[in-house]
């Protein structure tokens, strides 16, 4: 009954973990710099748009995510977590769902091109982790959306 | 984690033991039907007009607390819509001692309908006793027996919740809902910031508590109907998960049948049996869960977004919200599985079924041109009435008579945020909860003990 707040984010950033052989490897090859993960969000694209109650990937998102890919085979081990995201314009639930089909369809092509799976984490956030404020698609269509964040990995 | 031992330790809990005695008085009434000629179903309804005098000050008693037992007594029922209070300042005369006879002339003048008269003293035993009366002002008899409670002093407040209740069922026939608690969801920062915590507090939004929890993103609590429990969706994991607290220690329990990513719990009406939803591969579906035994249960297998399930009263049947048909519209399904029955075929997308605890409607969230309403429909689906409309009101919640709603609305743009409202289920009587902080995600505990 001793209760959850043990098991956090792990954010596997090469550290500790000398002790850890199987472990020691992985993270040897997998070393992410700062750098890395700004030219990743920045020159790679961290984020795919969707349109409004889609979860279908758009010529858009292909073409960021096969971007991913080539990267994400170069980082080889370097784990990633998907986040699923909807606008406001739903419910609570809904979107949570939602944001979870998001994240799987690119965790599918992800997958699909090659990238191993153990190294993919996928979460919904629905409408509760907005990156644009406004009130219209001028933002809307920011939030609905699916965002790889590189070098995490999520630990139940 | 001990299974067995969360049931049989959580009998039901009260924070407080309030004893209470009816005690007869001259010619004192039957019962609890109806004693006002009002009709609370008519379109345009005159409000009960009602003079709750402070309570009268005996042994000891603190001027403080019997001039606010009368005040909320006044809050709670003018808050219904139902009632309207007399200001003290038109009184032409204040009752002196609960004994004495009621002078029906000094209460008809200022066209007071009902008279509540009450009496505070403090017992050598630190305990309040706190007794009441409710008359016909018209008629000058009395409305049922009088009552009396013994509390800590505490817990005056409690008494006032269960006094209206008491005036509110004797003068509507309607069921109690004051002695009641709202959980929710507690939001501050901006709105791409935004810290959300649990919170707690009395329907009336007095003793607003945040809850202990850690510090990740929470969603949605909900009461147990039998237990001091709650149950919500947390983020401690870095995925949306289900969690049981207990209100009385605060202690959370993960359920390990529900790793994965789960989400929009219920309670079954006996407490027994959580329905939720869970994603796998993408796709969302139904699940019912015995808390006794961590047994776990498939209800939907469609690759539809099946999700927000709600138990009706029975624990026969689940009503939840599915895009099955192409866009999002409620259904019914048995607990034993089967085929679902499609109960919404308006236009726009309906959202966020929850029985009545009467087990009479459905109320919902409907989405409709760019606007969101909060609605009820009878269990088949007919009858179908919007109550609210907004740029969002979301998430309706119901009131233990089955007679109010709470849900939340939020207000667009930079500075959008959320807010808890109430609702007469007839549309009339729209309240914003006063509250601390931003707040959504409310639901309705049972009638305290």
């Amino acid at each position: 009954m001793k209760n959850i707040g043990l098991a956090f984010f792990v954010i596997l950033l090469l550290v500790g973990c000398e002790n850890d052989k199987s472990f020691k490897n992985s993270l040897d090859e997998a070393q992410i710099s700062e750098s890395d993960i700004e030219y990743f969000q920045n020159l790679v694209g961290d984020t795919v748009l969707f349109t409004v109650d889609q979860s279908g990937l758009r010529p858009d998102a292909i073409s960021i995510l096969n971007a991913q890919v080539n990267w994400l085979k170069e980082k080889k081990f370097l784990p990633i977590t998907i986040e699923g995201h909807a606008d406001e314009q739903g419910t609570r639930e809904y979107n949570l769902a939602l944001g979870a089909r998001r994240a799987t369809a690119v965790r599918e092509f992800l997958l699909a091109k090659g990238i191993e799976q153990d190294r993919i984490s996928i979460v919904t956030y629905g409408k509760e982790r907005p990156l644009r404020v406004c009130s219209n698609e001028e933002c809307w269509s920011k939030n609905r959306r699916a965002v790889t964040v590189v070098g995490k990995k999520i630990v139940e | 984690m001990v299974r067995h031992s969360v049931l049989k330790f959580l009998k039901i809990f009260s924070f407080t033991s309030i004893l209470f005695i009816n005690f007869t008085f001259v010619a004192a009434q039957k019962n609890d039907t109806p004693q006002l000629d009002m009709t609370v179903k008519r379109g345009v309804i005159k409000p009960i007009s009602l003079a709750v005098p402070s309570f009268i000050k005996e042994s000891g008693a603190n001027s403080i607390i019997s001039r606010e037992l009368a005040k909320v007594i006044s809050n709670n029922l003018d808050s219904t819509g139902l009632f309207k209070s007399i200001p003290q300042s038109a009184y032409v005369s204040m009752p002196l001692s609960f004994n004495t006879p009621v002078q029906f002339s000094d209460w008809s003048i200022i066209n007071a309908d009902v008279l509540v008269m009450g009496s505070v003293g403090l017992k050598p035993d630190g305990r309040l006793e706190v007794k009441f009366r409710l008359w016909d002002v018209s008629q000058q008899k009395e409305i049922g027996k009088g009552k009396q409670y013994f509390t800590n002093s505490e817990s005056w407040r409690r008494i006032s919740h269960k006094i209206s209740d008491t005036i509110y069922t004797r003068v509507t026939g309607e069921g109690a809902y004051f002695d009641s608690r709202v959980v929710f969801v507690s939001e501050t920062g901006p709105k791409d910031k935004r810290t959300k915590r649990l919170a707690i507090m009395d329907q009336d939004g007095a003793n607003f508590r945040l809850l202990k929890h850690p510090p990740s993103l929470v969603i949605a609590p909900r009461f147990s109907p039998t237990t001091n429990k709650i149950i919500f969706t947390g983020y401690e994991t870095g995925k949306p998960r289900v969690y049981l607290m207990d209100l009385s220690s605060e202690e959370i329990t993960s359920l390990p049948e529900l790793k994965g990513m789960s989400f929009a719990p219920r309670f079954s009406a006996d407490g027994s049996q959580i329905v939720l939803s869970m994603t796998e591969n993408g796709n969302t579906d139904i699940f019912i869960n015995t808390l006794s035994t961590g047994v776990k249960r498939r209800l939907t297998t469609n690759n539809a977004i099946d999700t927000a399930p709600s138990f009706s009263p029975d624990g026969k049947s689940i009503v939840f919200e599915s895009d099955r048909g192409g866009g999002q519209q409620l259904y019914i399904i048995s607990t034993q599985g089967g085929d679902a029955k499609r109960i919404s075929f308006g236009k726009g997308r309906y959202a966020t079924p929850v029985w009545s605890p009467r087990g009479d409607l459905i109320a919902f969230t409907k989405i409709k041109e760019g606007k969101f309403h909060i609605g009820v429909m009878r269990v088949d689906g007919t009858k179908e009435r919007l109550l609210t409309t907004s740029f969002l009101d979301e998430g309706p919640a119901w009131a233990p008579n089955g007679r109010v709603l709470m849900f939340f609305r939020e207000t667009p743009g930079r500075a959008g945020a959320p807010s808890i409202y109430s609702i007469d289920i007839s549309g009339r009587n729209l309240r914003k909860i006063k509250t601390s902080s931003f707040a959504s995600d409310p639901n309705w505990s049972p009638i305290l003990n």
